[in-house]
């Protein structure tokens, strides 16, 4: 029988049975959709963190307090001190590749100024805190390494504190109480609104390095060090350099292991999005799933087709049709199931994306190959399912199918 | 004459369970083009199986067999699919039409599977097969909507479609009341007279009065090969069943 005679006989038996057909191919349409979507937002995630890391900065190197020594044996709390605050100033005095260095000591703490109090995180910083991070001042201007070498108490705060503490007056000038210790604010910093996270990036007091360290923390290192590459093809250079430099500042001999990890962003991009990746992954064999779940139903209700159309196989049988042209018959019709359950999951897919696009703060892309896949994926669920009941349908004797009541 | 059917010492052997029936004990039978045979006989004749090897929808044990010349031994299951889909027009008991499907695509159906025929042609010889069998004004009826005597015109015009050697009947007015039997009979007959074989399996006597010649099958032998020299018309029968009406 001819292909185009085959996919009308087919058509014509799906459409004979509506309900079945679509209640069939809702498995399809649900594994297929689900494969989609649930692919597209982790992708969609995945492209977010990628976003926001590339948003830290510009060739941006970071450096971490390496916790653990030699051959597994953990260093304990005392390998977290190993970043100490003339780092930075070193690396930014002594680097070719490094355009500039800031530590970060990270202490968090109620506020109050203004009109009330704050609960909010402060970090210490370099005066070159602000090129690194290619921010930008909306009033006032930023310490300066003088300002951190005296461990002056003044402070830069984000535009969100501005808001909450100083609705109608001017921070710049004002004086804070910093966990009771008084500063003075001398900018404030442009908005940078929320990050990927959902974190709100402007509810920060920035303060220099030292002045952290003595007046809010009390210690004497640093949570990490900002390096900024001279630029991109120099990045790898300069990550040799901050180890270079580091293990020299920290007279590390040869041989033994580093203290702290020098990680480029590219690094941390990679390792964020490996987790998100894996993630995907994840949720796509889930769906995977169901959309075999889906192929199950297609095999079942074939069968069932194939038991309730005996007598239309032994018509067929008798009045010639082949083992192969029976066969074929109901292979299309499973295949046009799937198939069909397919394009429609890949809309319904596609209508599921734009509304979490649109409503959603969840970002749900749609990749081109994915949608591929699922089309092949859901042909080759109905072949694979369909082949055991249109084989059982083909190697029916004409003679007792004919008589099947 | 052309011979449409010759058999020789046909043995039809069946395994049910352990039990071995000798459905057929050595048949011989030359059926003539042009012929209309109707073959009788009781329940566990052998005559069901008989229309079955005819009809090329079993093998047979023993013997030899050509159907309209063609030796029907060794044959592999497509080429059966084949015979039955050029040589033979299946009319069955119970019309066997497909469900929800119209008149013509239903007598459509067996050059579907012929590939020497394009669509085209395929619908237009459908078209006149129904007009045939007189039917040529509910081409788009389906089974449904037709009477049982319609529906075995169907049947008979689905059978007719791909120019067949022969026509097979199995009880074909076993589902009718006697007169829509005595109307389809007289297709049958009309049919038999344009020079159509006809082979029709019946266990009713008066039905098999219609027929030139009845073969008689009794445990597998052939009991009976007769000649009818007065056989019935079907056109008589229907005018004096007119008059009773009347």
């Amino acid at each position: 029988m001819r292909l185009l005679v085959l996919l009308k006989v087919a058509m014509k038996s799906i459409f004979k049975n509506k309900m079945r057909s679509f209640l069939t191919s809702l498995g399809i349409i649900i594994g297929v959709c689900s494969v989609i979507v649930m692919v597209g937002v982790g992708q969609g995630s995945q492209q977010k963190i990628e976003d926001s890391i590339s948003s830290l900065g510009t060739n941006l190197i970071l450096v971490f307090p390496n916790y653990m020594r030699q051959q597994g044996v953990s260093s304990g709390r005392s390998g977290r001190e190993s970043l100490k605050p003339e780092d930075p100033a070193y690396l930014e005095a002594n680097g070719k590749y490094i355009l500039a260095a800031s530590g970060s000591i990270r202490t968090g703490g109620q506020i109050i100024g203004g009109v009330g109090n704050w609960n909010t995180s402060i970090e210490g910083v370099s005066a070159s805190y602000l090129i690194i991070k290619s921010w930008s001042m909306e009033s006032g201007s930023f310490f300066t390494q003088r300002d951190d070498d005296t461990k002056k108490k003044v402070c830069v705060i984000g535009k969100t504190i501005a808001e909450e503490l100083y609705p109608d007056m001017e921070p710049v000038g004002q004086r804070l109480r910093i966990r009771n210790k008084p500063f003075t604010i001398i900018g404030v910093l442009a908005e940078k609104g929320e990050n990927s996270m959902g974190n709100d990036q402007d509810d920060i007091i920035l303060a220099p390095t030292k002045t952290v360290l003595t007046r809010l923390r009390g210690r004497d290192f640093l949570n990490q060090i900002y390096v900024s590459a001279t630029s991109e093809d120099d990045l790898a250079a300069a990550q040799a350099e901050v180890t270079e430099l580091l293990r020299l500042k920290h007279k590390l001999d040869y041989g033994e292991a580093d203290d702290f990890i020098v990680r480029t962003q590219t690094e941390i991009t990679d390792m964020a999005s490996a987790t998100s990746k894996t993630l995907t992954l994840l949720l796509a064999a889930i769906a995977g799933v169901s959309l075999v779940v889906g192929g199950i139903g297609i095999m079942n209700i074939m069968l069932v087709s194939v038991t309730e159309r005996t007598r239309e196989i032994g018509i067929r049988l008798a009045i010639g049709a082949r083992g192969k042209d029976v066969l074929r018959q109901f292979l299309y019709e499973a295949i046009t199931l799937s198939l069909t359950g397919g394009i429609l999951g890949i809309l319904l897919a596609a209508g599921i994306s734009s509304i979490l696009n649109h409503f959603t703060e969840i970002n749900a892309l749609i990749n081109p190959q994915i949608v591929i896949v699922a089309v092949l994926f859901s042909a080759a669920v109905g072949i694979f399912f369909g082949y055991y009941p249109a084989r059982k349908a083909a190697q029916l004797n004409p003679i007792d199918a004919l008589r099947y009541e | 004459m052309k011979k449409v059917i010759d058999m020789r010492g046909v043995v039809k052997n069946y395994q049910m369970g352990e039990m071995e029936v000798h459905a057929l004990r050595g048949i011989d039978l030359e059926i003539n083009a042009g012929e209309f045979v109707a073959i009788m006989g009781a329940s566990g004749s052998g005559k069901s199986t008989l229309m079955n090897i005819i009809g090329c929808l079993d093998e047979l044990s023993e013997g030899e067999y050509y159907l309209d010349g063609e030796d029907i031994r060794d044959l592999d299951a497509d080429d059966f699919a084949a015979i039955r889909n050029r040589k033979i027009g299946f009319v069955f008991q119970s019309f066997n039409l497909l469900a929800r499907t119209s008149a013509l695509e239903n007598v459509e159906l067996p050059l579907l599977y012929n590939r020497q025929i394009k669509m085209h042609e395929a619908r237009a010889k459908a078209a006149a097969s129904l007009e045939l069998v007189g039917l040529g004004d509910r081409i788009d009826h389906e089974p449904s909507q037709l009477s049982g005597g319609q529906q075995q015109r169907v049947a008979l015009a689905r059978a007719l479609v791909n120019d067949p050697a022969l026509i097979l009947a199995d009880e074909p007015t076993g589902n009718l009341d006697s007169k829509t039997s005595v109307e389809v009979m007289k297709l049958f007959q009309d049919l038999n007279d344009k020079g159509i074989t006809i082979v029709l399996v019946t266990h009713e006597h008066d039905i098999a009065e219609y027929a030139r010649r009845k073969v008689v099958l009794k445990d597998g032998h052939k009991i009976e090969d007769v000649i009818l020299s007065k056989r019935r018309q079907a056109e008589t029968d229907l005018s004096s069943w007119q008059g009773e009406d009347e």
